[in-house]
Protein backbone atom coordinates (compact mmCIF):
# COMPACT_ATOMS: atom_id res chain seq x y z
CA UNK A 1 0.00 0.00 0.00
CA UNK A 2 1.23 3.44 -0.73
CA UNK A 3 2.58 5.09 1.97
CA UNK A 4 3.00 8.52 3.80
CA UNK A 5 5.15 10.50 6.08
CA UNK A 6 5.55 14.03 7.44
CA UNK A 7 8.36 16.46 8.36
CA UNK A 8 9.32 16.40 12.00
CA UNK A 9 8.77 19.89 11.99
CA UNK A 10 5.30 18.91 11.61
CA UNK A 11 5.30 16.57 14.45
CA UNK A 12 6.07 19.61 16.83
CA UNK A 13 2.44 21.33 15.91
CA UNK A 14 0.23 18.19 15.85
CA UNK A 15 0.33 14.61 15.35
CA UNK A 16 0.85 12.93 12.60
CA UNK A 17 2.20 9.18 12.56
CA UNK A 18 2.98 7.63 9.04
CA UNK A 19 0.38 5.57 7.07
CA UNK A 20 -0.32 3.15 4.98
CA UNK A 21 -3.91 3.25 3.19
CA UNK A 22 -5.22 1.63 -0.54
CA UNK A 23 -5.02 4.77 -2.85
CA UNK A 24 -4.43 5.07 -6.63
CA UNK A 25 -3.67 8.66 -6.35
CA UNK A 26 -2.54 11.32 -3.88
CA UNK A 27 -5.60 12.96 -3.14
CA UNK A 28 -6.82 9.58 -2.03
CA UNK A 29 -4.20 9.19 -0.09
CA UNK A 30 -4.85 11.73 1.56
CA UNK A 31 -8.86 11.76 2.15
CA UNK A 32 -7.85 8.56 3.94
CA UNK A 33 -5.33 10.04 5.81
CA UNK A 34 -7.37 13.37 7.27
CA UNK A 35 -10.44 10.38 7.66
CA UNK A 36 -7.79 9.31 10.48
CA UNK A 37 -6.42 12.44 11.20
CA UNK A 38 -8.46 14.92 10.56
CA UNK A 39 -6.93 17.91 12.46
CA UNK A 40 -3.69 17.29 9.81
CA UNK A 41 -5.62 18.23 6.90
CA UNK A 42 -5.35 21.99 7.63
CA UNK A 43 -1.42 22.16 8.15
CA UNK A 44 -0.59 20.64 4.83
CA UNK A 45 -3.54 22.33 2.34
CA UNK A 46 -5.27 25.53 2.35
CA UNK A 47 -9.44 26.57 2.26
CA UNK A 48 -9.30 25.58 -0.89
CA UNK A 49 -7.91 22.00 -0.58
CA UNK A 50 -4.70 23.20 -2.27
CA UNK A 51 -1.12 21.96 -1.41
CA UNK A 52 0.08 25.34 1.17
CA UNK A 53 2.89 27.57 -0.25
CA UNK A 54 5.30 26.78 1.63
CA UNK A 55 4.68 22.67 1.71
CA UNK A 56 6.22 20.40 -0.65
CA UNK A 57 5.09 16.85 -1.53
CA UNK A 58 7.39 14.88 -2.58
CA UNK A 59 6.23 11.45 -4.54
CA UNK A 60 8.46 9.13 -5.03
CA UNK A 61 11.25 11.41 -4.51
CA UNK A 62 9.32 13.60 -7.40
CA UNK A 63 7.64 16.71 -6.61
CA UNK A 64 3.87 16.88 -6.67
CA UNK A 65 2.86 17.42 -10.46
CA UNK A 66 -0.80 18.96 -9.16
CA UNK A 67 -0.66 20.62 -6.23
CA UNK A 68 -4.40 21.87 -7.08
CA UNK A 69 -6.05 18.63 -7.77
CA UNK A 70 -3.95 16.26 -6.15
CA UNK A 71 -4.57 13.90 -9.22
CA UNK A 72 -0.52 12.63 -8.87
CA UNK A 73 -0.89 8.48 -9.99
CA UNK A 74 0.23 6.36 -7.03
CA UNK A 75 1.63 2.58 -7.11
CA UNK A 76 0.98 0.11 -4.23
CA UNK A 77 4.92 0.81 -3.64
CA UNK A 78 4.83 4.70 -3.43
CA UNK A 79 6.25 6.61 -0.86
CA UNK A 80 4.47 10.06 -0.04
CA UNK A 81 6.69 12.48 2.51
CA UNK A 82 5.20 16.08 2.99
CA UNK A 83 8.28 18.55 3.89
CA UNK A 84 8.03 22.02 4.45
CA UNK A 85 9.91 24.64 1.77
CA UNK A 86 13.20 26.16 3.42
CA UNK A 87 11.72 29.63 3.67
CA UNK A 88 11.05 32.35 6.45
CA UNK A 89 13.37 32.91 9.54
CA UNK B 1 -5.05 47.19 38.80
CA UNK B 2 -3.40 44.58 36.12
CA UNK B 3 -0.62 42.48 37.29
CA UNK B 4 -0.53 40.51 34.27
CA UNK B 5 -0.02 41.27 30.58
CA UNK B 6 0.25 38.79 27.69
CA UNK B 7 2.54 39.84 24.73
CA UNK B 8 2.45 38.06 21.56
CA UNK B 9 5.52 38.34 19.28
CA UNK B 10 7.31 37.41 15.91
CA UNK B 11 8.83 33.87 18.11
CA UNK B 12 5.78 33.13 20.75
CA UNK B 13 3.61 34.33 23.52
CA UNK B 14 5.31 35.54 26.41
CA UNK B 15 3.57 36.49 29.89
CA UNK B 16 5.09 39.31 31.96
CA UNK B 17 4.13 39.71 35.46
CA UNK B 18 4.07 42.95 38.14
CA UNK B 19 6.41 41.39 40.93
CA UNK B 20 5.69 42.95 44.77
CA UNK B 21 7.77 45.99 44.11
CA UNK B 22 6.09 46.86 40.96
CA UNK B 23 8.90 45.63 39.05
CA UNK B 24 7.42 43.92 35.90
CA UNK B 25 9.51 40.93 34.44
CA UNK B 26 8.87 38.11 32.12
CA UNK B 27 6.97 35.36 33.88
CA UNK B 28 6.34 32.67 31.29
CA UNK B 29 5.93 31.63 27.61
CA UNK B 30 4.44 29.43 25.37
CA UNK B 31 4.59 28.01 21.60
CA UNK B 32 7.79 29.56 21.26
CA UNK B 33 9.31 30.30 17.82
CA UNK B 34 5.90 30.63 16.67
CA UNK B 35 4.46 33.80 15.47
CA UNK B 36 1.44 35.02 17.48
CA UNK B 37 -0.56 37.71 15.42
CA UNK B 38 -3.16 38.17 17.78
CA UNK B 39 -4.30 37.54 21.06
CA UNK B 40 -8.00 37.88 23.30
CA UNK B 41 -8.55 37.38 26.70
CA UNK B 42 -11.91 37.32 27.45
CA UNK B 43 -13.39 39.39 30.07
CA UNK B 44 -14.21 38.11 33.38
CA UNK B 45 -13.22 34.55 32.45
CA UNK B 46 -9.66 32.24 32.60
CA UNK B 47 -10.27 32.22 28.73
CA UNK B 48 -6.93 33.45 26.40
CA UNK B 49 -7.14 33.13 22.84
CA UNK B 50 -4.09 33.08 20.70
CA UNK B 51 -3.70 33.32 16.51
CA UNK B 52 -0.72 31.56 15.30
CA UNK B 53 0.53 32.26 12.26
CA UNK B 54 2.77 28.86 11.24
CA UNK B 55 4.13 30.02 7.98
CA UNK B 56 4.94 26.86 6.14
CA UNK B 57 1.55 25.09 7.80
CA UNK B 58 -1.08 28.34 7.74
CA UNK B 59 -2.80 30.46 10.87
CA UNK B 60 -4.19 28.05 13.57
CA UNK B 61 -6.14 28.89 16.87
CA UNK B 62 -5.03 28.07 20.47
CA UNK B 63 -7.38 28.82 22.91
CA UNK B 64 -6.78 27.86 27.10
CA UNK B 65 -9.81 27.85 29.20
CA UNK B 66 -7.72 28.13 32.91
CA UNK B 67 -5.50 31.15 32.17
CA UNK B 68 -2.73 29.86 30.07
CA UNK B 69 -1.96 26.64 32.27
CA UNK B 70 -2.92 24.53 29.43
CA UNK B 71 -3.81 25.22 25.56
CA UNK B 72 -5.90 23.28 23.11
CA UNK B 73 -6.02 23.80 19.05
CA UNK B 74 -9.41 24.80 18.06
CA UNK B 75 -11.13 25.76 14.90
CA UNK B 76 -9.26 28.25 11.96
CA UNK B 77 -11.85 30.20 10.10
CA UNK B 78 -11.86 29.02 7.00
CA UNK B 79 -12.71 30.30 3.28
CA UNK B 80 -15.64 28.61 1.59
CA UNK B 81 -15.13 26.51 -1.98
CA UNK B 82 -14.86 29.22 -4.13
CA UNK B 83 -16.70 28.78 -7.47
CA UNK B 84 -15.15 28.12 -10.82
CA UNK B 85 -17.06 31.04 -12.16
CA UNK B 86 -16.04 33.95 -9.85
CA UNK B 87 -13.13 36.29 -10.89
CA UNK B 88 -11.66 37.74 -7.32
CA UNK B 89 -8.67 39.78 -8.10
CA UNK B 90 -7.25 42.66 -6.65
CA UNK B 91 -8.42 45.57 -8.52
CA UNK B 92 -4.75 47.52 -8.94
CA UNK B 93 -2.62 44.67 -9.36
CA UNK B 94 -4.78 42.09 -10.60
CA UNK B 95 -3.17 39.29 -8.16
CA UNK B 96 -5.99 36.51 -7.73
CA UNK B 97 -7.40 36.84 -4.29
CA UNK B 98 -7.14 33.73 -2.17
CA UNK B 99 -10.10 32.32 -0.38
CA UNK B 100 -7.63 30.59 2.12
CA UNK B 101 -6.90 32.79 5.28
CA UNK B 102 -3.81 33.88 5.62
CA UNK B 103 -3.46 35.98 8.75
CA UNK B 104 -5.80 36.61 11.76
CA UNK B 105 -5.40 40.22 12.44
CA UNK B 106 -8.30 41.19 14.66
CA UNK B 107 -10.00 39.12 17.45
CA UNK B 108 -12.91 40.43 19.57
CA UNK B 109 -16.15 39.14 21.82
CA UNK B 110 -19.15 40.24 21.53
CA UNK B 111 -22.32 38.78 23.12
CA UNK B 112 -21.84 35.31 24.88
CA UNK B 113 -19.71 32.90 23.60
CA UNK B 114 -19.67 35.17 20.66
CA UNK B 115 -16.41 35.93 18.71
CA UNK B 116 -15.45 38.42 15.57
CA UNK B 117 -12.39 37.67 13.83
CA UNK B 118 -10.79 39.63 10.85
CA UNK B 119 -8.12 37.70 9.06
CA UNK B 120 -6.31 38.91 5.60
CA UNK B 121 -7.62 38.63 2.70
CA UNK B 122 -10.30 40.70 3.72
CA UNK B 123 -13.06 38.17 5.35
CA UNK B 124 -14.75 38.67 8.80
CA UNK B 125 -15.74 35.60 10.51
CA UNK B 126 -18.25 35.09 13.16
CA UNK B 127 -18.25 32.28 15.72
CA UNK B 128 -21.07 31.60 18.36
CA UNK B 129 -19.81 28.94 20.16
CA UNK B 130 -16.57 30.20 21.46
CA UNK B 131 -14.53 29.21 18.75
CA UNK B 132 -15.38 26.15 18.23
CA UNK B 133 -16.71 26.64 14.42
CA UNK B 134 -16.55 29.86 12.43
CA UNK B 135 -18.96 31.48 9.50
CA UNK B 136 -18.04 33.80 7.54
CA UNK B 137 -20.17 36.77 7.02
CA UNK B 138 -20.91 36.31 3.23
CA UNK B 139 -22.70 39.42 3.15
CA UNK B 140 -19.58 41.52 3.07
CA UNK B 141 -17.54 39.28 1.38
CA UNK B 142 -19.50 39.15 -1.75
CA UNK B 143 -20.39 43.06 -1.68
CA UNK B 144 -19.25 43.97 -4.56
CA UNK B 145 -17.44 47.04 -3.29
CA UNK B 146 -15.18 44.68 -0.49
CA UNK B 147 -13.15 43.56 -4.45
CA UNK B 148 -12.24 46.91 -4.47
CA UNK B 149 -10.15 46.64 -1.31
CA UNK B 150 -6.42 46.99 -1.23
CA UNK B 151 -3.78 45.72 0.02
CA UNK B 152 -1.63 48.04 2.28
CA UNK B 153 1.47 46.71 3.78
CA UNK B 154 0.06 43.14 3.27
CA UNK B 155 -0.34 41.52 -0.45
CA UNK B 156 -3.80 41.68 0.48
CA UNK B 157 -6.49 43.63 2.10
CA UNK B 158 -7.54 42.74 6.01
CA UNK B 159 -9.69 43.79 8.68
CA UNK B 160 -7.65 44.84 11.64
CA UNK B 161 -10.31 46.50 14.41
CA UNK B 162 -13.35 45.28 15.13
CA UNK B 163 -15.19 47.51 17.69
CA UNK B 164 -18.61 45.95 19.10
CA UNK B 165 -20.56 48.52 20.73
CA UNK B 166 -20.91 47.78 24.52
CA UNK B 167 -25.04 48.89 24.16
CA UNK B 168 -25.69 46.66 21.28
CA UNK B 169 -23.40 44.07 20.44
CA UNK B 170 -25.23 43.53 16.92
CA UNK B 171 -23.61 46.77 16.18
CA UNK B 172 -20.22 45.84 14.73
CA UNK B 173 -18.01 48.36 13.39
CA UNK B 174 -14.62 47.80 11.20
CA UNK B 175 -11.66 48.77 9.71
CA UNK B 176 -10.01 47.39 6.82
CA UNK B 177 -6.87 47.98 5.34
CA UNK B 178 -7.16 49.51 2.66
CA UNK B 179 -11.28 49.21 2.65
CA UNK B 180 -12.59 52.28 4.89
CA UNK B 181 -15.07 51.42 7.67
CA UNK B 182 -18.09 49.30 7.67
CA UNK B 183 -20.80 48.94 10.37
CA UNK B 184 -23.54 46.96 10.54
CA UNK B 185 -26.68 46.85 12.66
CA UNK B 186 -27.90 43.51 12.52
CA UNK B 187 -25.04 41.12 13.40
CA UNK B 188 -23.82 41.15 9.59
CA UNK B 189 -26.79 40.94 7.51
CA UNK B 190 -26.48 44.31 6.07
CA UNK B 191 -23.81 46.54 6.02
CA UNK B 192 -22.79 49.91 5.55
CA UNK B 193 -19.56 51.99 4.16
CA UNK B 194 -19.04 54.89 6.18
CA UNK B 195 -16.39 58.10 6.78
CA UNK B 196 -17.24 61.20 5.67
CA UNK B 197 -14.53 63.43 6.11
CA UNK B 198 -11.49 60.43 6.11
CA UNK B 199 -8.75 61.69 3.57
CA UNK B 200 -6.40 59.24 1.71
CA UNK B 201 -3.66 61.88 0.46
CA UNK B 202 -2.00 59.09 -1.36
CA UNK B 203 -4.93 58.36 -4.37
CA UNK B 204 -5.77 60.83 -6.43
CA UNK B 205 -7.27 64.59 -5.33
CA UNK B 206 -10.77 63.13 -6.90
CA UNK B 207 -10.58 59.88 -5.14
CA UNK B 208 -9.31 61.55 -1.91
CA UNK B 209 -12.98 61.73 -0.24
CA UNK B 210 -14.25 58.34 -1.25
CA UNK B 211 -14.76 56.32 2.25
CA UNK B 212 -13.43 53.15 0.40
CA UNK B 213 -10.09 54.60 -0.55
CA UNK B 214 -9.53 54.99 2.83
CA UNK B 215 -6.60 53.43 5.20
CA UNK B 216 -7.26 53.08 8.72
CA UNK B 217 -4.45 51.85 10.78
CA UNK B 218 -6.23 51.20 13.41
CA UNK B 219 -9.82 51.99 15.09
CA UNK B 220 -10.94 52.20 18.80
CA UNK B 221 -13.87 52.83 20.50
CA UNK B 222 -14.32 54.55 24.21
CA UNK B 223 -16.10 52.16 25.92
CA UNK B 224 -17.90 54.91 28.41
CA UNK B 225 -19.08 56.78 25.04
CA UNK B 226 -19.00 54.37 22.22
CA UNK B 227 -20.14 57.10 19.58
CA UNK B 228 -17.10 58.23 20.04
CA UNK B 229 -14.09 56.66 17.74
CA UNK B 230 -10.46 57.52 17.44
CA UNK B 231 -8.45 56.21 13.79
CA UNK B 232 -5.04 56.38 13.48
CA UNK B 233 -5.21 56.47 9.47
CA UNK B 234 -2.42 56.22 6.93
CA UNK B 235 -2.18 60.06 6.51
CA UNK B 236 -3.75 61.60 9.72
CA UNK B 237 -5.27 61.16 13.14
CA UNK B 238 -9.37 60.98 13.10
CA UNK B 239 -12.03 61.81 15.29
CA UNK B 240 -15.79 60.74 15.05
CA UNK B 241 -18.68 61.13 17.51
CA UNK B 242 -21.03 59.64 15.84
CA UNK B 243 -19.93 55.93 15.64
CA UNK B 244 -17.85 56.71 12.71
CA UNK B 245 -20.65 58.08 10.27
CA UNK B 246 -18.55 61.69 10.16
CA UNK B 247 -14.78 62.45 11.23
CA UNK B 248 -12.77 64.81 11.95
CA UNK B 249 -9.12 65.09 10.52
CA UNK B 250 -6.65 67.06 13.69
CA UNK B 251 -4.38 69.74 12.15
CA UNK B 252 -0.78 70.84 13.60
CA UNK B 253 -0.29 67.45 15.57
CA UNK B 254 2.70 67.51 17.33
CA UNK B 255 6.20 65.71 15.64
CA UNK B 256 4.16 63.56 13.25
CA UNK B 257 0.40 62.70 12.10
CA UNK B 258 1.90 59.00 11.11
CA UNK B 259 1.70 55.84 13.16
CA UNK B 260 0.01 52.45 13.22
CA UNK B 261 -1.80 52.59 16.99
CA UNK B 262 -4.06 54.27 19.05
CA UNK B 263 -6.06 53.13 22.43
CA UNK B 264 -8.75 55.37 24.52
CA UNK B 265 -9.00 55.53 27.93
CA UNK B 266 -12.21 53.61 28.61
CA UNK B 267 -13.89 56.27 30.87
CA UNK B 268 -12.43 59.24 29.61
CA UNK B 269 -13.17 59.58 25.80
CA UNK B 270 -11.22 62.87 25.14
CA UNK B 271 -8.12 60.85 26.23
CA UNK B 272 -6.05 58.94 24.06
CA UNK B 273 -2.46 57.76 23.39
CA UNK B 274 -0.43 57.18 19.77
CA UNK B 275 3.12 56.29 18.98
CA UNK B 276 3.83 58.75 16.35
CA UNK B 277 6.51 58.01 13.74
CA UNK B 278 8.65 59.14 10.25
CA UNK B 279 5.67 58.76 7.39
CA UNK B 280 5.63 56.52 5.79
CA UNK B 281 8.80 55.08 3.81
CA UNK B 282 11.06 55.34 6.57
CA UNK B 283 8.73 54.22 9.72
CA UNK B 284 10.93 55.18 12.65
CA UNK B 285 10.76 57.60 15.28
CA UNK B 286 10.97 61.04 14.78
CA UNK B 287 14.77 62.21 14.92
CA UNK B 288 15.36 58.49 16.40
CA UNK B 289 13.56 59.66 19.76
CA UNK B 290 10.99 57.46 20.66
CA UNK B 291 7.71 59.47 22.25
CA UNK B 292 4.32 58.42 23.08
CA UNK B 293 1.64 60.70 22.23
CA UNK B 294 -1.59 61.42 24.66
CA UNK B 295 -4.34 64.30 23.87
CA UNK B 296 -6.56 64.82 26.95
CA UNK B 297 -8.70 67.39 25.01
CA UNK B 298 -10.14 65.33 22.39
CA UNK B 299 -6.78 66.03 20.09
CA UNK B 300 -6.93 70.07 20.36
CA UNK B 301 -3.45 69.57 22.76
CA UNK B 302 -1.17 66.78 22.58
CA UNK B 303 1.52 66.05 25.29
CA UNK B 304 4.78 63.97 24.32
CA UNK B 305 5.68 61.75 26.67
CA UNK B 306 8.68 60.08 27.05
CA UNK B 307 10.00 59.82 31.08
CA UNK B 308 11.28 56.42 30.91
CA UNK B 309 11.54 56.33 27.24
CA UNK B 310 15.13 55.47 25.50
CA UNK B 311 17.63 58.64 25.64
CA UNK B 312 19.98 57.10 23.33
CA UNK B 313 18.70 56.92 19.48
CA UNK B 314 15.56 54.55 18.85
CA UNK B 315 14.37 52.87 16.03
CA UNK B 316 11.64 51.08 17.88
CA UNK B 317 8.03 51.06 15.51
CA UNK B 318 4.76 50.15 17.18
CA UNK B 319 2.61 48.14 15.23
CA UNK B 320 -1.25 48.32 15.35
CA UNK B 321 -2.12 45.94 18.15
CA UNK B 322 0.80 46.51 20.38
CA UNK B 323 -0.23 49.59 22.14
CA UNK B 324 -2.77 48.74 25.11
CA UNK B 325 -4.74 50.38 27.81
CA UNK B 326 -6.11 48.73 30.88
CA UNK B 327 -9.42 48.88 32.15
CA UNK B 328 -9.17 51.52 34.62
CA UNK B 329 -7.49 53.49 31.71
CA UNK B 330 -4.36 53.71 34.71
CA UNK B 331 -1.93 51.58 32.78
CA UNK B 332 -0.21 51.27 29.36
CA UNK B 333 1.64 48.94 27.77
CA UNK B 334 3.50 49.01 24.29
CA UNK B 335 5.64 46.82 22.37
CA UNK B 336 8.10 47.26 19.32
CA UNK B 337 8.94 45.73 16.51
CA UNK B 338 12.91 45.90 17.64
CA UNK B 339 11.68 43.68 20.23
CA UNK B 340 11.38 46.43 23.44
CA UNK B 341 8.13 46.44 25.97
CA UNK B 342 7.27 49.31 28.29
CA UNK B 343 4.40 49.55 30.84
CA UNK B 344 3.15 52.67 32.25
CA UNK B 345 1.14 52.63 35.41
CA UNK B 346 -0.06 56.76 35.40
CA UNK B 347 -1.38 56.89 32.08
CA UNK B 348 2.03 57.53 30.12
CA UNK B 349 3.67 60.33 31.89
CA UNK B 350 6.28 57.49 33.55
CA UNK B 351 7.47 54.38 32.04
CA UNK B 352 9.23 51.30 32.81
CA UNK B 353 11.22 49.06 30.16
CA UNK B 354 10.11 45.21 30.70
CA UNK B 355 12.57 44.15 28.38
CA UNK B 356 14.37 44.59 24.76
CA UNK B 357 15.31 41.79 23.96
CA UNK B 358 11.92 40.65 22.70
CA UNK B 359 11.32 39.05 19.19
CA UNK B 360 9.60 41.72 17.63
CA UNK B 361 5.80 42.56 19.35
CA UNK B 362 2.97 42.18 17.39
CA UNK B 363 0.42 42.51 20.12
CA UNK B 364 0.02 42.98 24.13
CA UNK B 365 -3.31 42.31 26.16
CA UNK B 366 -3.87 42.88 29.87
CA UNK B 367 -4.81 40.24 31.98
CA UNK B 368 -7.52 41.19 34.50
Amino acid sequence: MPSLSFTSNLTRHTHCPDGEFEATTVADLFECYFLRWPEVRGYVLDDQGTVRNHVIVLVDGRSLHDRQQLSDALTSESEVFVIQALSGG
Amino acid sequence: MADRILVGTRKGLFRVERNVNGRWEIAGNWFLGDPISMLLVESNTPRIHAAMDLGHFGVKFQRSEDGGKSWSETSTPAYPEKPDDVEDKDPFRGLEIPWSTQMIWSLVAGASDELWCGVIPGGLFRSIDGGDSWQLIRTLWDDPRRKKWMGGGYDFAGIHSILVDPRNSAHVTIGVSVGGVWTTWDSGAHWELIGVGLRSEYMPPDKAGDPLTQDPHRLVQCPANPDRLWMQHHNGIFVSDDGGIHWRELSDLPISSFGFTVAVHPNDPDTAWFVPAIKDEQRIPVDAKLVVSRTRDGGRNFDLLHQGLPDAPAYDLVYRHALEVSDDGEQLVFGSTTGSLWVSEDQGDHWQAVSHHLPPILCVQFEG
